[in-house]
């Protein structure tokens, strides 16, 4: 492939992914304004976003910081959130095999929701050889990250300025939701969701915020038993 | 607020973010020693999202006041919020939904 024929695939992902960058605004502004709150310093909570690199586990994070969680809990609670990259990643692998290990390490860094959504369908509707592919992943990949990046500052600065009585912190429970829906996909999907969300409830008093990982483990649970007994 | 100390917040921060990279950067490696995700494991995966995103939502409306409590400016305007976020699925309309309908509860003070 040639040289204009890769940048066309680059700019290919930029488009492909622009519309869903206007979502990721808001959302990334939130987990800045939700680090500032949780009692995170300035440093700390811009450092979050080019570290950690992933929303709903960022918010999950700041929220249990603020409510002085165990570490453990707060950073297994953030991995079990993130644990679902690892079927991106395996669902990518075949379409990216033979990238260097430079590559590979980067794009690793950059792999989100977002950006395996737009390249999983390309993929699937185009035939790029692997420099085409690559570079349409990367040109989705770091428009994703330049926006999310930019909104938690952001979230950042705002975040320093904003009264309590705004209640700002209510906007995290309203991203989770909005990102819970399109997960429900089936049945299995449904009970599990069901599952987890009373068991979060019922198990609010465990100790340390265990209850979220506890819940989210009976949920996983539920769906899988549904699946071997149908 | 939290009372961890910086030192503690960055070895934190640190170990999700490392840790995160890791399982981003899993079958990108390893695919090619195993050919797919183990049966297994895929069923596992496949229910996190809907399971970990469900359990940090209800208790947040069911227990704004810290205790049990469902008459409540939040639990009120959770509830609005989730019809839109179920019709719409847009993050954007889901948040503005939600924060209008909780500073008009607000403001109006029929619940707690």
């Amino acid at each position: 492939m040639d040289d204009s024929a890769r940048r066309d695939a680059l700019f290919a992902g930029v488009k492909a992914i622009f519309p869903i960058l206007l979502g990721v605004v808001p959302f990334g502004v939130i987990a800045g304004v939700a680090a500032v709150e949780a009692g995170l310093d300035p440093v700390q909570a811009i450092a979050m976003s080019p570290i950690v690199f992933a929303g709903a586990a960022q918010l999950a994070a700041a929220d249990l910081i603020a409510r002085d969680a165990a570490p453990m809990v707060i950073v297994l609670t953030a991995l079990v959130i993130n644990a679902r990259f690892a079927m991106y990643s395996a669902s990518l692998a075949p379409s990216l095999r033979g990238l260097g290990a430079w590559q590979k390490a980067l794009g690793s860094y950059l792999l989100t929701d977002q950006a395996f959504a737009v390249s999983v369908t390309r993929f699937q509707q185009t035939d790029d050889d692997l420099g085409g592919r690559v570079a349409y992943y990367f040109g989705s990949a770091i428009s994703l990250w330049i926006t999310w990046q930019v909104s938690s500052v952001l979230g950042v600065i705002v975040g320093s300025g904003v009264p309590p009585e705004w209640s700002l912190d209510f906007a995290i429970p309203l991203v989770f939701m909005a990102l819970l829906f399109p997960t429900i996909r089936d049945r299995g999907t449904r009970l599990a969701a069901v599952v987890a969300a009373l068991s979060a409830v019922a198990l609010i008093g465990l100790p340390l915020n265990l209850g979220l990982l506890a819940a989210a483990a009976l949920g996983i649970s539920a769906g899988v038993i549904s699946e071997v007994i149908p | 607020m939290t009372s961890h100390s910086p030192l503690l917040l960055w070895a934190m921060i640190g170990s999700i973010g490392l840790g995160t990279w890791l399982i981003r950067l899993s079958f990108l490696v390893f695919l090619g020693r195993v050919e797919r995700v183990p049966p297994a494991l895929g069923r596992v995966l496949r229910f996190i999202p809907a399971a970990v995103l469900a359990a940090l939502v209800l208790p947040a409306l069911t227990h704004a006041t810290g205790e049990f409590d469902l008459g409540t400016d939040r639990f009120a305007a959770g509830a609005i919020a989730a019809v839109v976020a179920w019709q719409t699925r847009n993050v954007l309309a889901t948040i503005a939904v939600g924060m209008g309908a909780l500073w008009a509860l607000q403001a109006l003070g029929w619940l707690r």
